[in-house]
């Protein structure tokens, strides 16, 4: 096997616990410790997915967050998790996993004979053709189905995900070296200390650098003393497997925790939650997100078997697995020198190929010493291989890095790493508008360690430049005096830890793309985004297209736009954009970087907001009431409201029928109590009440109720509701059920921005009370059953009074105001007495036969009155005067009310505006479809004027007939009285091709003058 | 019309200049220096500023026309947005003008020569409540009458069409049935404002990227030029196209527009399998989506009520969406989302947009597109290239003037705009 486990005993997996899993059904072994992209590796796996538009061999390329092509489904039905990076799933005993790409099998796969023509299908190249709209109909469809990775599970996910809030005084993001030191030193100071690190134990790269000492101890011995005097700390929580995806505004970051994927499907505990988001406002951010080790770019970069540098070091150092026999290190730098010396030290063949023709003597010597081939002044041309690497092409370079025409050797190989230099991970530095800053000499866009101190946010190790292990320990210790400093606090002088024997660097070369001796465009394809398949002729292309600005460059070829959102590929792209364009790196700038640093779940970001949860939902005090009487239920906001009570086995129309009689003839009772209710109390209520609604209040005598039309700044009407005169300074408002919340703070704005004089102040009590609806022409005896110290004769308590009193016990506000036009009671009670007094209620109304109603028969009954539902007869565009109720309008008041300028103005005014009407069909038994629209003919043209349309439509059983209300244009005046017939009554309702002929009629169907309600 | 045909991208063209190494091809658009004045400066190369443009010189023949940037052509909510189109709206007015867009996209691809990728999925709006029912009723009584298509869904053919949607009553708020408009779709948005830049620069309109507005010289009521960061440069008709910042170029002109610009956020997934074909839109549960032909589920958030310029958003309103789009594809919780951004929109208080003349002459406004406006990007230029042409509204764009807020003739479209306001 060319990749394979070798012996190492200081690496961090555990040889004494075997683990097996599959990898597209194939039994493989590997150990704990191991991620399934070592594991793969341990057993020789190199390929493991097809490229996402030429559909190239591609494997494992990095060892973290940065890879863009070992994209594996793990699991599988509902558990099933699309898109894992390989080189970030640890591996669990019975892991399954499976290829996201190549089809009908890795080897043999059907786009990869597309990709042969790839010459035809540079960056953007479908923008050019398939435009024939019957070919771009056909083409799409095979475009979607050969793109993208994962699959996404069928099923409703299992698991559960949750939220935590923190307050940090020092939140540190990073776990490796600068971060723990950074850690330690604000945990010493005592001080409350979050450090989250997205990998499964802190440490960083110190996990891959064995052989390094620091403060004279070996790495792996200084990181455990360091982990151990943190976890010592009880002001200090370290958190591994948590990934800070997202830097916002202020402070906050999101980080993503990890708490089961990692165990084995068995040991999962289905009651507790898969992921969790921490929202972690701080007080002080240190970012210690260190760097990623960039790839150079050179032709046919792009085979299984070639990656990074450092992921080398790291199979190596950190998993023990050696990823090639003979392996080739192609370099500009020295950071890649000491892996290839560990690889060399393990019995691997390593030939060094630095693009420098002055080499780091120091470093040379030492690569000779562990038998390392040595090529000064090279670069690679291209590769060699099928569905692996099996040899470079070597090219000579001058030593301004320029190819230099001539022969040059050809190495047989079965692995390649890369290093063209660090690059920082400045992404959450960036997501709330910080710019990072290009540094010449270290090659970099760097986060200036102390560029956003203002902020509260720090840079500390190779994020803010210092790439070396010495230097970063020594600049967090100085940034660390800066942030304690902030807190009034000094750090214990105790800087040993800042001593290590790693060798120092001289400085890289200025090398991103390996030249091959061509114009760009004419070699071998040399890609800079795998997991988009962009390579270097493809940003050329785009500048000579005039696609010139980096965000121009990104989007026509999609450099970046990967799930590994670029962390290999941006700086290659922008310097070779920059050589493109003939500028200079900063002048190029770059892309914007967003949220997320890491995919993250939406389960996670839903938390728990999902299923029963997503919105709460309420439930009235008497809802077992109804659920015992087998109510079907509507959802009404967040309410569930009883919607109708079918007996046996009635539909909704026969309940409905049977509960309007009952209402209409006998008895019936309706739960009103999701009516929105604002208490106000205040010496200026009324003159509250005088501005926000469009009628007077001053009269308002206590023990006396009123009906109100609220409107918004345009004199459109926005909510109605009855508000009762409790005191003089106290009132009792009810707003539609939908409507509470946005009444309130439509109040609370204008008390609070325009009226802070005024001395009001309002309270919710929509949920203190209950109330039940007790309707119809025996409500008074129903009522007087189970209320005694009440009044309730006509004389004494009359229609739109209310009254205190006691109902089954209980002290209740008894409102004599209807919805139906019949006599009725509101009975409101403290809401936990509502249950109790629903049952009174229904008990004293046995004889009488007392029926439950719901929304539906509510809503005929008031239909049946030509009363108007806000938001369903009317939409925002009506005023009081479209709904023909000038008599809820008093111009008389002092001061204006909400709305009042707008109602004068030229279109708000006009005659013909759409007006409130009721519609009869000319068939009884017909009920018009809500929503259909008001024509004056049957002659269909296209645009057809409308007139209007039904708002609400009903079989209204007391009247034997349908019966429809509507907004119809100038409708007020095309209504028939009796004997008139001037034919502007006459329209068609139409809905989904059928039209109904109806006649315009007054919306009031039933009891015109209102006896039935005073009786 | 100018006899201009673009014809050079081709199957064709591809090849030959394949064999060639790709190295023939012509600048999408030139990038000139500025003339001294122009007779017409569109401000914003956002898509709806380059259709403007685009159709200025080739439907109105004008020959003097430039486009000011202050950043990278298309790079403010043209790069931002979800790339829905439809035309359902639920008022005459604004209906007609959307199906006058989406009668444009349907030949866009072939009148820029240049593929906009414009997919006519189908847009299904959702109705979780009997009011949402209702609505969407009436909507569609009201697409059929203008002509539009739209038919209504239950819950039953809605889950036919989307298999992974869950119309189940497990759900908080059931799915009841939806609207759909089947020649709605997506479009590749970046390419409309590319293509309409290349377009507009073959009919000789100058693009100026990397130039600011810091001025307007008005005089006698008139406009007369505009100072940029790249010089002074003269105008006899000035249209503004500005999104976000619209208010910012009104306010040089000593006018106050009805505007308030928030922060809106979208996101994507991770690449995935084909999984959802449709656009599907719920206003309900406060959550819209539809797949990209590269796999990701492209993702609309809400706004932040907080007014800003800043392009990015809070947090809660991210995750509230995620919560929106489990509740609707419970499934979906186990992606991840891989990307999240804010563009800024300019919002008028009836979620109409503002095609206008202004009380500067020669000075015009296009704006106030709100949450919505990709959707519109060549029918707004179409008629904001007439208006500004013949200094008079096309019948399309009359209604939707600044007079209305005086009129109070607004047009009510909080409904059918997909987020709320």
């Amino acid at each position: 096997m060319t990749s394979h486990r070798i012996d190492l005993p200081c690496a961090r997996i555990d040889r004494s616990q075997p683990l097996s899993f599959t990898f597209d059904g194939i039994r493989l072994a590997g150990f704990v410790g191991d991620t399934l992209a070592s594991a793969l590796l341990a057993n020789g796996w190199r390929m493991l997915g097809r490229s996402f538009k030429y559909g190239r061999p591609r494997g494992i390329v990095g060892s973290g967050p940065e890879e863009p092509n070992a994209l594996v489904q793990v699991e599988a039905g509902a558990n099933t998790i699309p898109n894992l990076k390989a080189t970030q799933v640890e591996l669990y005993d019975g892991l399954v996993a499976r290829r996201t790409t190549g089809w009908p099998s890795l080897r043999a796969d059907l786009k990869s004979l597309g990709g042969r023509f790839g010459r035809f299908m540079p960056a953007g190249f479908y923008y050019k053709t398939f435009k024939p709209e019957f070919a771009w109909r056909r083409i799409e469809p095979l475009i979607r189905n050969a793109a993208g990775y994962g699959a996404t599970p069928l099923d409703a996910d299992p698991d559960l995900y949750d939220h935590q809030h923190h307050h940090a005084q020092v939140l540190v993001v990073g776990g490796g070296a600068a971060g723990l030191a950074a850690a330690l030193a604000a945990g010493r100071a005592g001080l409350d200390v979050i450090l989250v690190d997205e990998s499964s134990e802190p440490g960083g790269w110190l996990l891959s650098m064995p052989n390094v000492a620091i403060a004279g101890k070996p790495s792996g011995e200084w990181l455990s003393d360091i982990l151990a005097e943190l976890a010592s700390l009880p002001n200090v929580r370290v958190m591994p497997r948590t990934s800070a995806f997202a830097l916002h505004d202020l402070n906050l970051v999101q980080a993503v925790e990890q708490l089961q994927d990692h165990l084995a499907p068995a040991a999962r505990d289905s009651t507790k939650p898969r992921q969790r988001l921490h929202r972690i406002r701080a007080g002080r951010i240190v970012l210690a997100t260190g760097a990623i080790d960039r790839p150079l770019v050179f032709g046919q970069n792009d085979r299984p078997g070639i990656m990074t540098a450092s992921a080398l070091t790291t199979y190596l150092n950190r998993y023990a697995v050696a990823v090639g026999n003979r392996v080739v290190i192609l370099t500009s730098n020295d950071y890649a020198y000491q892996g290839a010396c560990d690889l060399a030290k393990a019995g691997v063949r390593v030939t060094l190929v630095d693009t420098r023709t002055a080499l780091d003597l120091a470093w040379e010597r030492k690569a000779r010493g562990a038998g390392i081939d040595v090529r000064a002044g090279y670069g690679i041309s291209r590769t060699h291989g099928s569905h692996a690497i099996d040899g470079v092409q070597l090219i000579k370079l001058d030593a301004a890095g320029n190819a230099v025409p001539g022969r040059a050797p050809y190495l047989d190989c079965d692995a390649v790493g890369s290093s063209g230099g660090l690059s920082p991970t400045v992404h959450l530095y960036c997501h709330d508008g910080g710019r990072p800053q290009w540094d010449e000499s270290r090659l970099a866009f760097i986060a200036p360690a102390t560029g956003r101190a203002r902020s509260g946010i720090f840079c500390v190790g190779a994020l803010a430049g210092e790439f070396g292990l010495s230097g970063a320990l020594e600049q967090t210790w100085i940034i660390m005096d800066e942030v304690l400093a902030t807190f009034g606090k000094e750090q214990a002088r105790e800087r040993t830890h800042a001593t290590t024997t790693e060798m120092t660097t001289s400085p890289a070369q200025r090398i991103f793309r390996v030249p091959d001796g061509k114009r760009e465009g004419h070699g071998k394809k040399a890609f800079v985004d795998f997991q988009n398949d962009v390579a270097t002729s493809d940003i050329h292309l785009a500048v000579r297209e005039n696609y010139r600005s980096i965000e121009h460059i990104k989007r026509y070829t999609a450099l970046g736009f990967g799930t590994d959102q670029g962390k290999l590929s941006n700086v290659n792209g922008f310097a070779i954009a920059a050589d493109a364009l003939g500028k200079s790196i900063p002048e190029v700038g770059t892309t914007t970087y967003r949220p997320a640093y890491s995919p993250v779940t939406f389960g996670t970001l839903a938390g728990p907001h999902a299923g029963n949860t997503f919105d709460p939902r309420r439930y009235t005090a008497m809802h077992a009431c109804h659920a015992k009487r087998g109510a079907a239920f509507e959802p009404v906001g967040q309410w569930l409201r009883p919607w109708y009570f079918p007996q046996g086995s009635e539909d909704m129309h026969a309940a409905v029928k049977r509960e309007c009689l009952a209402a209409r003839r006998g008895v019936a009772i309706m739960d009103a109590s999701t009516l929105g209710k604002i208490d106000l109390k205040g010496k200026d209520v009324r003159e509250l009440l005088n501005r926000v609604y469009a009628n007077a209040w001053t009269s308002l005598a206590p023990g006396k109720c009123r009906y109100g039309l609220m409107l918004d700044e345009n004199g459109m009407v926005m909510d109605d509701g009855v508000t009762a005169c409790i005191a003089d300074d106290h009132f009792h408002m009810t707003t539609t059920t939908g409507g509470a919340a946005r009444v309130l703070s439509w109040l609370e704005k204008w008390h609070q921005t325009e009226w802070p004089d005024l001395d009001v102040f309002m309270t919710s009590v929509t949920d203190h009370w209950a109330t039940a609806a007790v309707v119809g022409p025996k409500s008074r005896e129903v009522l007087a059953k189970v209320c005694k110290d009440i009044d309730l004769s006509p004389a004494a308590f009359k229609f739109m009074d209310w009254r205190e009193g006691t109902v089954a016990d209980v002290p209740a506000r008894v409102f004599r105001i209807s919805f139906s036009g019949e006599l009725a009671f509101e009975v409101n009670v403290e809401a936990t007495y509502g249950a109790h007094v629903w049952e009174a209620l229904m008990e004293a109304g046995a004889e009488h036969g007392i029926t439950p109603y719901g929304t539906e028969t509510m809503h005929v009954l008031r239909a049946e009155k030509g009363f108007i539902i806000v938001g369903q007869d009317t939409d925002g565009s009506l005023t009081p005067y479209d709904l023909d109720m000038a008599w809820a309008v008093s111009l008389k008041k002092a001061y204006s009310f909400l709305g009042q300028r707008s109602l004068t103005r030229e279109d708000t005014a006009r005659k013909g505006r759409k007006q409130l009407v009721g519609l009869l069909t000319e068939q009884p038994d017909v009920v018009l479809r809500e929503g259909a629209q008001i024509i004056e003919s049957t002659d269909i043209k296209h645009p057809m004027p409308m007139l209007g349309h039904v708002t609400s439509s009903y079989m209204s059983p007391e009247l034997g007939r349908s019966i429809a209300l509507a907004v119809v244009a100038d409708g007020i005046a095309r209504r028939s009285p009796e004997g008139v017939k001037d034919g502007r009554d006459v329209l068609y309702a139409w809905a989904r091709g059928d039209a109904h002929r109806v006649r315009v009629v007054s919306p009031v169907f039933l009891d015109p003058k209102g006896e039935r309600q005073n009786v | 019309m100018s006899g201009i045909v673009n014809k050079d991208y081709s199957f064709w063209s591809l090849f030959t200049k394949g064999l060639r190494h790709h190295e023939g091809w012509e600048p999408a658009w030139r990038s000139p220096e500025p003339q001294k004045s122009y007779d017409f400066v569109i401000v914003g190369a956002g898509g709806h500023g380059l259709a403007t443009a685009y159709y200025l010189a080739k439907e109105h023949g004008a020959k003097s026309v430039v486009v000011l940037e202050k950043g990278y052509l298309g790079g403010g909510n043209t790069a931002r947005n979800t790339t829905i189109v439809r035309s359902n709206y639920l008022w005459d007015d604004a209906a007609l003008l959307y199906e006058h867009a989406l009668k444009l996209w349907e030949g866009l691809t072939q009148d820029l020569n240049f593929n906009v990728m414009f997919s006519q999925r189908g847009v299904f709006n959702l109705g979780h409540t009997l009011q949402d029912m209702r609505d969407i009723e009436r909507r569609v009584a009201s697409n059929n009458l203008n002509g539009i298509d739209a038919l209504v869904l239950d819950a039953r053919e809605v889950k036919e069409r989307i298999p992974l949607i869950d119309t189940s009553k497990r759900a908080r708020y059931p799915i009841l049935g939806a609207s759909l408009q089947p020649r709605g779709g997506v479009a590749r948005h970046d390419a409309v404002a590319w293509g309409f830049a290349r377009g507009a620069s073959k009919y000789g309109v100058d693009i100026i990227e990397n130039c600011e507005v810091v001025g307007m010289d008005i005089a006698d009521g008139r406009i007369k030029g505009l100072e940029t960061t790249r010089g002074y440069i003269g105008a006899s008709r000035v249209g503004c196209v500005a999104a976000g910042h619209s208010s910012v170029l009104a306010a040089m002109a000593g006018i106050r527009l009805p505007l308030e610009s928030h922060p809106l956020q979208a996101l994507v997934s991770e690449s995935m399998k084909p999984c959802l074909d449709t656009v599907v839109m719920s206003n309900a549960v406060h959550g819209y989506l539809s797949q990209s032909d590269k796999g990701e589920l492209v993702i609309g958030a809400g706004i932040d009520h907080f007014n800003s310029y800043a392009q990015r958003g809070s947090p809660h309103v991210i995750e509230h969406t995620a919560a929106a789009i489990i509740e609707m594809f419970p499934m979906f919780s186990r992606l991840r989302m891989n990307r999240q951004w804010g563009g800024i929109v300019d919002t008028a208080p009836d979620a109409c947009p503002i095609i206008s003349k202004t009380r500067v002459k020669g000075l015009y406004f296009n704006c106030g597109w709100g949450t919505g406006g990709f959707k519109a990007t060549p029918g707004s230029g179409h008629v904001f290239a007439h208006t500004l042409a013949h200094d008079e509204p096309h019948p399309l764009n009359a209604a939707f003037s600044l007079d209305r807020f005086w009129s109070g003739h607004l047009i009510d479209e909080h409904g059918a705009a997909g987020v709320a306001h």
